[in-house]
């Protein structure tokens, strides 16, 4: 076996903070994504703005605004501090906590699109049927945009699995709490373990490749309604 | 006019080409004359054929002499006309990037062992290399008087995280690990080191207060030899592999009169004692 078991702690670890990530993302993610979709107001270009900031941040300008942030003198920092959770940066928590701002908009915008294409239609019918908007919501809008939720929940894992930056901004490379598989490629790297380096390098493109199979693949044989 | 000045003494032909009739700076929309910005930017072009013997080098300097390096390219360019062009990063990093084809052609490493691998395996000029700075170690907190006796503190453990380079890749790191094995503290405080991935992203972490402790270079924090900010303590050399900062001319520059200019001027008495004046060690 190449890969020792720092290497499969760093994947284990990795599967755990996307695990995690996505399913906040997914309960943060729809009433944003709802929200947006239905809204009209003006606040709504600025918050899609914000939402879509990480598409084009780079992953430096993240970490150290959170590395920054979440330190003992930053907002986030003072507020964890209030309630006794001491500082973020350099455990797991905070490594979601970035996580979560990183993919936020590889789940939300496929939500959104989801939702929007629903359109005024199905969501009249239920209320001339006196469905509460609660009940509409899980009734008429979930299963309509289930191609969404998968979209949106494959995107926010993968990309997840594929954040280095931000991890190595506030991470601090402890094993089994916040050294995942892009960092421990890295540092393969640096100590040149090249063949080590390999064998992780190469499972991440095969892993990446096949996601995006999967993804395209279903997407093609629903014509492209996600 | 404008350009004369900058074009220097040498270029003759250029400056020649400057002593026309008198031209309006200025068309009357307060814009540069047309004839007379093509000129300008002609001169521009043509400046750096002015001094021949001028050069620009490549350099990868290891991140912990960011702060030395900065100030000698500035004199090296000043004293001698040739420019240092600097990239700063991790040893092994660059290791990998001049194996790949980097186009550096000094490389100020911080260790030992990388130049004489370069060397072995070619990418460097056999001979080349010599020790720059021996490195000090230093326990810094930016909290002033908190770092009064190190292995004390150490031992108290009064603190949340420890940070450090990565031992792995980092000399400093790996100076960083054998000073807590040698207190014998390398096992209880385990759970608390978060490890940079360079010396300059562990002092980042120790001076935005996110880790209350860190080993880090003397050179980051030291202002004329003496701690300038927070408190420290300087770990003796004898508790620790020492830090040899080996420069090496990597093959890529054995041509360039720049890159042989710049290791002299490494080795030169004045540079050696700005050096010091960083913190580093000498041989």
């Amino acid at each position: 076996m190449p890969l020792d078991s720092v290497d499969l702690a760093a994947i284990w670890l990795t599967f755990k903070l996307a695990s995690v990530t996505t399913l906040i993302l997914l309960l943060l993610g729809t009433p944003i994504a709802w929200w947006l979709a239905r809204t009209t107001s003006r606040m709504k270009g600025p918050i899609g703005a914000v939402v879509a900031l990480p598409l084009v941040l780079p992953p430096t300008v993240l970490g150290f605004y959170l590395l920054v942030a979440m330190g003992p003198n930053g907002f986030i920092g003072q507020i964890t501090q209030s309630l006794g959770l001491g500082t973020l940066p350099f455990t797991f928590a905070g490594l979601v906590v970035g996580s979560v701002f990183y993919s936020l908009p590889f789940v939300v915008q496929p939500l959104q699109n989801a939702f929007e294409a629903i359109g005024e239609r199905p969501l009249e019918a239920a209320a001339t049927l006196r469905a509460s908007p609660w009940d509409t919501f899980f009734s008429v809008v979930l299963p309509l945009a289930r191609p969404g939720f998968i979209t949106a929940s494959i995107l926010g894992f993968a990309h997840t699995v594929g954040e280095f930056g931000v991890v190595l901004m506030i991470g601090g490379n402890i094993p089994g709490q916040t050294r995942v598989v892009s960092v421990q490629i890295y540092d393969h790297v640096e100590a040149m373990e090249y063949a080590q380096a390999h064998w992780l390098a190469g499972g991440m493109l095969l892993f990446s490749f096949l996601v995006l199979l999967v993804l395209y693949g279903s997407r093609l044989k629903q014509g492209w309604r996600g | 006019m404008a350009a004369q000045t900058e074009a220097g003494p040498v270029n003759h032909s250029l400056v020649k080409l400057q002593y026309d009739a008198p031209q309006p700076l200025c068309t009357e929309r307060g814009r540069m004359h047309p004839s007379l910005a093509l000129r300008y930017a002609l001169t521009l072009l043509l400046l750096p054929l002015g001094n021949a013997l001028a050069a620009q080098v490549q350099v990868a300097v290891a991140s912990n002499f960011t702060a030395p390096m900065r100030e000698i390219a500035g004199r090296f360019e000043r004293d001698t006309g040739h420019q240092a062009r600097l990239a700063f990063g991790a040893t092994g990093k660059f290791y990998a990037q001049i194996r790949n084809g980097a186009p550096f052609e000094v490389l100020l490493s911080a260790d030992d062992t990388t130049p004489g691998r370069l060397e072995q395996e070619g990418a460097a000029i056999p001979g080349s290399r010599f020790t720059y700075a021996v490195g000090r170690l230093v326990l810094w907190s930016p909290t002033a008087g908190l770092v009064q006796d190190g292995p004390d503190l150490l031992r108290k453990g009064d603190f949340r995280h420890l940070a450090m380079a990565n031992p792995k890749t980092a000399p400093y790191g790996a100076a960083a690990l054998a000073t807590l094995e040698h207190l014998g503290l390398d096992d209880t405080l385990r759970g608390r080191l978060v490890q940079g991935e360079n010396i300059a992203q562990t002092h980042q972490f120790v001076a935005s207060g996110n880790a209350q402790l860190g080993f880090i270079a003397l050179s980051q924090v030291a202002k004329d030899g003496r701690i300038a900010t927070g408190s420290g303590w300087v770990v003796p050399t004898d508790i620790h592999p020492a830090i040899r900062q080996e420069a090496v001319l990597l093959t890529k520059g054995q041509d360039n009169p720049a890159a042989k200019a710049l290791l002299d001027y490494l080795a030169q008495p004045q540079i050696r004692a700005l050096i010091q004046s960083y913190g580093y060690g000498l041989e």
